[in-house]
């Protein structure tokens, strides 16, 4: 059984959730500890991201940069609007391809289970317009990996 | 299920794509799927044309206008296209599982 599930909920909201084998203090930490989240939130194969900023308090800054490897990449600013250690964040962000996406309101919530933390991403767009470009966006990118995988194939 | 050509060429456009993402949310006249974009209705109704070709909506008259809706492919397409982005995603997590792994026991 997959330990991930994402879901649309109404028509401006995506839902994620997913299980770790881990305490909500060490997911809590890997979201918000600079060194470690440049281990993990990379996307693709072969992404790096060179660049991040976490300031993990109300006001906080978020900047992150990733990269290709081969001069491609884009940039992500955010601000931190709550932290509740080791349960609760709630942020604020937006991509620049190199234009703003409208900004995405995103709530996680850490809850302790019996086997670890069982984590829930309820990100919230301005309008089911921004959601289907956000989602059409995700699209292409997976296509594109699709796409690349299949030309490796023959 | 609609020809698999067809659907993949109506999917190869990022204006389709985002249509047939605002109508996962509900019933759109050609109007209201023509605002989000900087395109003009005669521009979406081309493309409005080729994703009925394709199978992936169905339209209806009410008086004037004919509004849009997914068909029941266009629908298994959406549940498709979250689970590449679900992949994208789980890709990250799984390697957070790698880290939360090597932190110390007690950090766990």
């Amino acid at each position: 059984m997959s330990k991930m599930t994402l879901k649309t909920e109404g028509d401006k909201r995506i839902v994620v959730t997913r299980r770790f084998a881990a305490l909500p203090e060490a997911v809590y930490r890997a979201h918000t500890d600079p060194r470690l989240i440049q281990k993990w939130l990379l996307g693709p194969d072969g992404w790096t991201m060179p660049v991040c900023v976490n300031e993990a308090r109300p006001g906080g800054k978020i900047h992150y940069e990733w990269s290709d490897g081969k001069g491609g990449g884009f940039h992500l600013t955010g601000e931190y609007l709550e932290l509740v250690p080791f349960s609760r964040i709630v942020h604020v962000e937006r991509m620049h391809l190199p234009q703003p996406t409208p900004d995405n309101h995103v709530e996680t919530i850490f809850e302790q289970d019996t086997t670890g933390t069982l984590m829930t991403m309820r990100m919230t767009l301005p309008d089911a317009e921004t959601r289907a470009a956000m989602l059409a966006t995700g699209m292409e990118r997976g296509m594109e990996a699709s796409y690349a995988r299949l030309e490796a194939m023959i | 299920m609609p020809n698999l050509d067809t659907a993949f060429s109506a999917l190869a456009d990022p204006t389709r794509r985002a249509i047939l993402a605002r109508l996962a949310s509900g019933e759109a006249t050609v109007m209201e799927l023509a605002e989000p974009f900087e395109v003009t209705q005669p521009a979406i109704s081309r493309h409005l044309k080729v994703l009925e070709g394709a199978g992936l909506i169905v339209r209806r008259v009410e008086g004037t206008k004919r509004p849009c809706r997914l068909a029941p492919s266009g629908i298994t397409v959406i549940d498709q296209w979250l689970a590449i982005l679900r992949n994208a995603l789980a890709k990250n997590y799984d390697r957070l599982d790698e880290v939360l792994a090597t932190m110390s026991p007690e950090e766990r």
